[in-house]
């Protein structure tokens, strides 16, 4: 069987110009993401990982090349197709959570359902269901303030599968949480994406990540230097951990 | 493939990103009252603008009452408090002075909010940005935007007018106790100050304007920034 790929990168290139000097931040990058697949992005600092994140993501525009959603082009797409994307398609979960803070916990996961269209009986259910799958059952009426940098997360979780996502992208979920909370919040994404067959994304320097991830690419100064599957990674993880982890603080 | 693709699409979503009224509304309220100590900043100029604005529309309102009341009896008083007399026309109008004063705090007060309101859209950059990245249009985001801008109004001209009635007529018992004022009727006082009323909520939403277009094109990568 043809595997379905609903994320394709085709020839991805990215510069910033900073200044008059343009900086070439995606030097070329090729990429099909399968269906219910759960890839890591790896790479050291500024190898380009949030930047091709924001360009699968539909939040930033690629200099050249294409990036195709379930075969549908989105640099072709007007603002409100994006905008229906971003609504209905994909989940984002970020470093710094980026709840908004004056809304409790559970008018942050219902914001993209009221997007939607859902009357607002029914997305406060389904509010309070996914909080509750998210582990948050009974603190939903808590502004993130209020809340611990891994129960934000949960949030920031619940409200990316709010509108059933096909696609949850990520960006260093764990950059922000200590090593247990870390683990918690890559194990709570992994049942997700098993339960609910999305794909999920994530740019990450947590090795941790790497034991639930299907697939890695290792992205080296804007180009892809490798991808790994999980079989081939559990042989050569100690080797990588062993090479990587001392150089972090 | 990609643009029959794209066409195909179209129709179907083009109207799936919706924020009802009722939401909006909420929405709005809710920030507004989180937020009490920047809106009460945002509206402070508007406030004591429309309170002077009403201030003088009513006090000629007095003196027109007055005249009509008393004929030129009054008329010495009033061309000493500064009020102009058309005898073409037999009517009472507002001195030079108090003309330019008005047009000036006017301006004032609306470069005081359009200030206040890039402050406060600054402040909202990341929020902004979320709501976007949630699928949020630029409508809704000005939307919100003019909302808020229009409850500010209502209360901040509403209190303006308040207070500028109160010491418009405060100050008609003190300058024209020689004077019967019983027989002064109330409906064009009244008719000032909506006017000057209808002018605050006017200038609030003018003055949310560019700052709330410059919230509405942010783009959503913004939230990947540290600094906002
Ligand atoms: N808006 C921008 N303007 C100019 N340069 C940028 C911009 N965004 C990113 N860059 C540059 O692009 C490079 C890659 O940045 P990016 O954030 O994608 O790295 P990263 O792999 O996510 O790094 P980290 O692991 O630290 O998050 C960096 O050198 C950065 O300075
Ligand atoms: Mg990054």
């Amino acid at each position: 069987m043809e595997t379905h790929h609903i994320i394709r990168v085709v020839g991805v290139t990215k510069a910033f110009s900073l200044g008059k000097m343009p900086v070439q931040v995606l030097k070329g990058v090729d990429l099909n993401v399968a269906t219910g697949e759960y890839l890591s992005i790896m790479g050291p600092s500024g190898s380009g990982k949030s930047t091709l994140f924001n360009i699968i993501g539909g939040l930033d525009k690629p200099t050249s090349g294409r990036v195709f959603i379930d075969e549908v082009d989105i640099s072709q797409l007007d603002a409100y197709e994006l905008a229906w994307l971003r609504n209905r398609k994909i989940g984002y979960i970020f470093q710094t959570f980026n709840l908004i803070p004056v809304m409790t916990a559970l008018e942050n996961v219902t914001l993209p359902m009221i997007f939607a269209g859902m009357p607002g009986d029914h997305a406060v259910d389904k509010g309070r269901k996914l909080l509750g799958d998210v582990g948050l059952g009974e603190r939903f009426l808590h502004k993130p303030s209020e809340l611990s940098g891994g129960q934000q997360q949960r949030v920031a979780i619940a409200r990316a599968l709010a509108n059933d996502p096909a696609i949850i992208l990520a960006d260093e979920p764990t950059g922000n949480l200590d090593s247990t909370t870390g683990g918690e919040i890559i194990a709570l994404l992994q049942k997700m994406s098993r339960e609910r067959n999305v794909t999920i994304i994530s740019a990450t320097h947590d090795f941790k990540m790497l034991s639930v991830s299907d697939r890695v690419v290792w992205i080296l100064d804007g180009r892809i230097d490798k991808i790994e599957l999980r079989d081939e990674l559990k042989i050569s993880l100690g080797t990588i951990q062993e090479r990587h982890e001392p150089a972090r603080p | 493939m990609p643009e029959t693709e794209n066409r195909r699409l179209r129709p179907k979503i083009s109207r799936q990103i919706v924020l009802p009224w009722k939401k909006s509304l909420a929405m709005a309220v809710s920030s507004l009252k989180i937020r009490f100590l920047r809106s009460l900043i945002t509206i402070f100029s508007l406030v004591l603008a429309i309170a002077f604005l009403c201030f003088t529309l009513t006090n000629t309102a007095i003196a027109r009452e007055l005249y009509r009341l008393h004929g030129n009896m009054a008329l010495p008083l009033l061309i000493q408090a500064g009020y102009l007399f058309d005898p073409a026309t037999a009517t009472i109008n507002a001195g030079p002075k108090e003309l330019w004063l008005m047009v000036l705090s006017l301006l004032v007060c609306t470069v005081g909010i359009v200030n206040a309101q890039l402050m406060s859209v600054t402040e909202r950059f990341r929020e902004i940005g979320i709501m976007k990245c949630l699928g949020a249009l630029d409508r809704i985001i000005l939307r919100l935007f003019l909302i808020e801008a229009t409850i500010l109004g209502i209360f901040g001209a509403g209190v303006g007018c308040l207070l500028g009635m109160l010491a418009a007529w405060g100050g008609a018992f003190l300058n024209y106790n020689t004077f019967d004022c019983s027989e002064i009727a109330l409906l064009p006082l009244l008719a000032e100050a909506s006017r000057a009323w209808g002018m605050g909520i006017g200038l609030s939403i003018l003055g949310v304007l560019y700052p709330a277009i410059l919230a509405a094109k942010l783009q959503p990568v913004i939230v990947m920034k540290e600094e906002y």
